[in-house]
C-alpha cells in the first residue's frame, strides 16, 4: 500500500513537472519528468515498465538506433499494437522513465501494450536491469564520443556483463556484419538471433575507422572477404576459425537510388519481403533490416512492415527534407566518423550520379534496375556540386572532442563540393579539415553563427539545388529551432 | 622526398591521430616534396635508416596491450637506437607511454615500453579531458632548437588579430596515465589550460633529440602548423643536410588554434 502510494506521488509529481517544463516553454519536457519522479521512486521505470502486458523493446547501438526503433514502432502500430516509444529521443534512465509516466495514469495504469526504447550505450546495462526486457537489438559499435563513453572495448565489455544476466525467455538480436556486436551473442542464456547484408556488391566502403577488427577470441586480425564500411563486413578469423555467424535475417538484394530511395530484398524463415525504402543510404537499408528482423520476431505481420516502411520517413533531423521558404534544405545529422563518413559517401554517391560528364555519359547515367520500377522523381537535374552547410558543436551532447573529424572520411568531398559553409562552435577546425581533405580553401566559407551560415547559404545557394545541411547533434536542434522560428518545420516534440 | 613510418596504424587508430599523417602529408604535398608512407604493423620489418620521420598515435587499451609486446620485444632496441641518432619522431598518448620506461598499472604491474625516452607512467583512476593549452616557450626547447614561434601573439578575437606563429600548442587530451619525466628529457611545454603529463606539475609532453612525446589529439599538427613544419623541416635537415621550407597560406590553421587559444585562456 505504501509502495503504491509512493509510486503515485512519484507518477504525479513527475507529470507535474513535464507540465510546468511546457508551460514555461522549457520545450517538451522528455526528460525532467522521469528526474522528478525517479527522486521519490527510483523504482518506478520497473514497476511500470514491467506492467506492459507484451513487454518492452531495447534498441542501442552507436548509429542508426533511432530510425531503426522509429521504424519499429511505426510497424508494430500500423500491426495494431498500442506502443510507447521514447519518440523524442531521450534515451537515458531519466528519459526513458518520463516516456513511461506520460503513458501511465495517476493510478500507474498503462494504456500501452508493449514498450519500445531506443537505448544510450552507456545506459544500456541499466536500462537492461530496469525494464527486463523481452527482445533487446543491438546495432552496431563505433567509435563516438570517447571522451563521453570511452573505448569501443570498454562498452562492449558492460554490454556483455549486462546482457549475460538475460534469461532464457529474453531473445537478442544482434548485427552479424558487426563483430563487435555479433561476438556478444556468444555463451547466453537468451535466445541469440542474426541479421546481416548479404549482397557483397556494397563492399569497398572506407575501413580507416575500424574499430573491431581483431577477434575477440583470440586477438588475431579477422580476414574481410567484404567490408561494406569501418569494420561492418564478412570476416573470418585466420587464429582460430571463429566467423560471422550465419543471419536468420537477411538482406539479399540491395539497389541504392542517390539521394532518394533504396529497394530491398529480404528474406527470412518462412518468407520474403522486396520493398522499395524511401530513405537513402547503405545504413538506412540495414537500418530497416533491423526493424524487420524484430518485427518477425514480435509476431507482427511482415506485411505491415512492407506497408509500413514503403512510406517512412525518418526522424527529425536524421534524414529530413525540409521546404526552406522555397528552397530546398536536407538534413542530414553527423555525429560520429563512421556516420559522417557514410552520410558523405551517400551525398557525393548521388552527385556522381546526378552529374553525367560530357564523354562517357553510359556508364555513369543512372541505370534503373529490373527490381526497382523508377519513379521519375528519384533522378535529379545534372548539378556540377554538392552545397553543403556543415555545423560543428563540442557542447557535452555532441561530444566535446572534434578529433573525430579526422577520422571521418571527408576526402571524398574534394572533387564534389562547390561550396561548403562551415558553422558551429568548432566552425575553424571543420574548415581545417576540409582544406586538409582537399577541398579548395577558396570554396569553405567560416560562420560560426547558425543562423547567419543558414541565410548565406540559402543567399548563394544555386537555382533548383538543394543545400545539403550535416549537422551535429545540438547543431541539428539549433538548425531546426530556427527552422521552426521562420515557420519552415514543426518543433520536434510535436512530430 | 621523405619517408613517413606509421607505427601500427591497424591497432592505434582512434581519437583522430591520423590527422597528423594528413597534415605532415599535406604540408609537404604542397610545397612539392614528395612522402611516402610507410606502414609499421606486427610482424612487419623496417630498416629505420631508410625513415625520416615517425608517428606513433594513440589506441585503444586492447589495441596497446597486443602491439606493446611485438614493439618491445622486436623493434625496441631499433627504434631506441634511431631516436638516439636523431630520428624525427612525435608520439602521442599510447605511442608517448610505450618510447618511456615503463607503465605502471594500478594493479601494480610493470609493462615495460622500450626506453628511448627517461620518463614512465602511472596508470590512475581519474581520466584527464578536456582541451589543452600548452606554452612552449622559454623551456630550454629555444636552446635545443625548437623555437616554436619568436613571441606570443596576444590573443583575442581571432579574425580581427594580424595570425603569427605562437609558442602556444591547441590539443585535446584524454588519458588517465599520469606520465612523469626523467632528467633525460626536458618536458614540451608548459599548461596554461589543461592537465599535460600527469595533472600534476604543469608540465606536458616530452623532448629528447628530434623526438616528440605528447597527449596532445585534435589532431595536434593541423592545428600547430608551426609544430608541423618544424618536425618536417628536421627530417629535412636530418636527410638532405638543408632545409628550406617555402611559405604556406596558413591562415585557417591560425584561425583554429588562436579561436580555441582565445577560448581556454579567456
Amino acid at each position: 500500500m505504501f509502495e503504491d502510494i509512493r509510486l503515485s506521488a512519484a507518477i504525479a509529481a513527475g507529470k507535474a513537472a513535464g507540465l510546468a517544463s511546457r508551460v514555461l516553454g522549457r520545450g517538451g519536457g522528455t526528460t525532467l519528468p522521469g528526474v522528478v519522479a525517479r527522486r521519490l521512486d527510483p523504482s518506478v521505470l520497473r514497476r511500470l515498465a514491467t506492467r506492459l502486458p507484451d513487454g518492452t523493446v531495447i534498441v542501442a547501438g552507436t548509429n542508426g538506433k533511432t530510425t531503426t526503433t522509429r521504424m519499429l514502432a511505426s510497424i508494430l502500430e500500423v500491426d495494431g499494437r498500442r506502443v510507447l516509444h521514447n519518440r523524442a529521443g531521450a534515451n537515458l534512465l531519466s528519459g526513458l522513465t518520463s516516456t513511461v509516466l506520460d503513458g501511465a495514469s495517476l493510478r500507474g495504469k498503462l494504456g500501452a501494450q508493449i514498450g519500445l526504447f531506443e537505448t544510450d550505450e552507456a545506459a544500456l546495462p541499466d536500462v537492461l536491469g530496469e525494464t527486463l526486457p523481452r527482445l533487446v537489438l543491438l546495432h552496431n559499435l563505433f567509435r563516438d564520443q570517447l571522451d563521453r563513453y570511452g573505448e569501443v572495448d570498454t562498452i562492449a565489455r558492460k554490454w556483455r556483463v549486462a546482457l549475460e544476466q538475460l534469461p532464457a525467455t529474453s531473445t537478442v538480436l544482434l548485427n552479424a556484419d558487426d563483430p563487435a556486436t555479433a561476438d556478444l551473442g556468444m555463451g547466453l542464456r537468451a535466445q541469440v538471433q542474426y541479421y546481416g547484408l548479404e549482397d557483397t556488391r556494397h563492399g569497398g566502403g572506407a575501413t580507416n575507422m575500424a574499430d573491431s577488427q581483431f577477434c575477440q577470441r583470440c586477438g588475431a586480425p579477422y580476414h574481410y572477404s567484404t567490408t561494406f564500411y569501418a569494420h561492418i563486413g564478412h570476416y573470418t578469423c585466420p587464429g582460430c576459425g571463429h566467423s560471422r555467424p550465419a543471419p536468420q535475417f537477411r538482406l539479399e538484394r540491395l539497389e541504392l537510388d542517390g539521394t532518394q530511395a533504396s529497394r530491398l530484398l529480404i528474406t527470412y524463415p518462412g518468407g520474403a519481403l522486396d520493398f522499395t525504402l524511401p530513405l537513402p543510404g547503405l545504413y538506412n537499408a540495414l537500418n530497416a533490416l533491423a526493424a524487420i528482423a524484430a518485427t518477425i520476431k514480435l509476431g507482427a505481420k511482415p506485411a505491415a512492415a512492407r506497408n509500413t516502411l514503403e512510406r517512412f520517413s525518418a526522424a527529425f533531423g536524421r534524414i529530413e527534407r525540409i521546404d526552406a521558404g522555397g528552397q530546398p534544405l536536407f538534413i542530414a545529422l553527423i555525429k560520429n566518423p563512421v556516420g559522417a563518413s557514410e552520410t558523405v559517401r551517400m551525398l557525393t554517391q548521388a552527385s556522381a550520379v546526378a552529374q553525367p560528364t560530357t564523354d562517357d555519359q553510359s556508364t555513369i547515367r543512372p541505370q534503373p534496375s529490373a527490381l526497382s520500377p523508377q519513379p521519375s522523381a528519384l533522378f535529379q537535374p545534372p548539378a556540377p556540386g554538392l552545397d553543403l552547410l556543415i555545423a560543428i558543436n563540442d557542447r557535452h551532447a555532441d561530444g566535446t572532442d572534434v578529433s573525430w573529424l579526422w577520422d571521418a572520411d571527408f576526402e571524398q568531398l574534394a572533387g564534389s563540393a562547390r561550396q561548403v559553409l562551415v558553422s558551429g562552435t568548432r566552425a575553424e577546425d571543420m574548415a581545417l579539415r576540409l582544406k586538409y581533405a582537399g577541398v579548395d580553401p577558396t570554396r569553405i566559407g567560416v560562420e560560426p553563427t547558425l543562423a547567419a551560415a543558414l541565410d548565406q547559404a540559402l543567399a548563394q545557394l544555386p537555382a533548383d539545388q538543394t543545400l545539403y545541411t550535416l549537422p551535429t547533434y545540438t547543431a541539428m536542434l539549433e538548425l531546426r529551432q530556427e527552422l521552426v522560428r521562420r515557420g519552415w518545420a514543426r518543433p520536434f516534440w510535436e512530430d | 622526398m621523405i619517408r613517413i613510418a606509421h607505427l601500427y596504424p591497424e591497432h592505434m587508430n582512434i581519437y583522430g591521430d591520423r590527422g597528423n599523417i594528413i597534415a605532415l602529408s599535406q604540408r609537404c604535398h604542397w610545397r612539392g616534396i614528395e612522402t611516402q608512407l610507410v606502414p609499421v604493423g606486427i610482424g612487419s620489418s623496417i630498416d629505420w635508416g631508410k625513415i625520416d620521420l615517425a608517428f606513433f598515435g594513440g589506441g585503444q587499451d586492447s589495441g596497446q596491450a597486443l602491439i606493446a609486446r611485438d614493439l618491445v620485444t622486436r623493434l625496441g632496441a631499433s627504434l631506441k637506437a634511431a631516436i638516439d641518432d636523431g630520428l624525427v619522431v612525435l608520439a602521442i598518448c599510447g605511442g608517448y607511454q610505450l618510447l618511456g620506461h615503463y607503465f605502471l598499472t594500478h594493479t601494480g604491474e610493470k609493462l615495460p615500453g622500450i626506453g628511448a625516452m627517461d620518463l614512465h607512467t602511472v596508470g590512475g583512476t581519474k581520466r584527464m579531458i578536456g582541451n589543452i593549452v600548452v606554452e612552449t616557450e622559454g623551456l630550454g626547447l629555444g636552446a635545443r632548437g625548437w623555437g616554436l614561434g619568436a613571441k606570443r601573439s596576444s590573443g583575442g578575437v581571432p579574425s580581427s588579430q594580424p595570425l603569427t606563429p605562437s609558442p602556444l600548442l591547441v590539443g585535446f587530451e584524454n588519458h588517465s596515465g599520469q606520465t612523469y619525466l626523467g632528467p633525460g628529457v626536458q618536458p614540451l611545454g608548459r599548461v596554461l589550460a589543461g592537465f599535460g603529463n600527469n595533472g600534476e606539475d604543469g608540465s606536458e609532453g616530452a623532448v629528447y633529440q628530434n623526438t616528440i612525446g605528447c597527449y596532445m589529439h585534435g589532431s595536434l599538427l593541423p592545428k600547430n602548423p608551426q609544430l608541423a613544419d618544424e618536425l618536417i623541416r628536421r627530417a629535412l635537415l636530418r636527410r638532405y643536410g638543408r632545409a628550406e621550407l617555402a611559405p604556406l597560406d596558413d591562415t585557417l590553421e591560425l584561425r583554429a588554434q588562436q579561436a580555441m587559444i582565445a577560448r581556454v585562456t579567456r
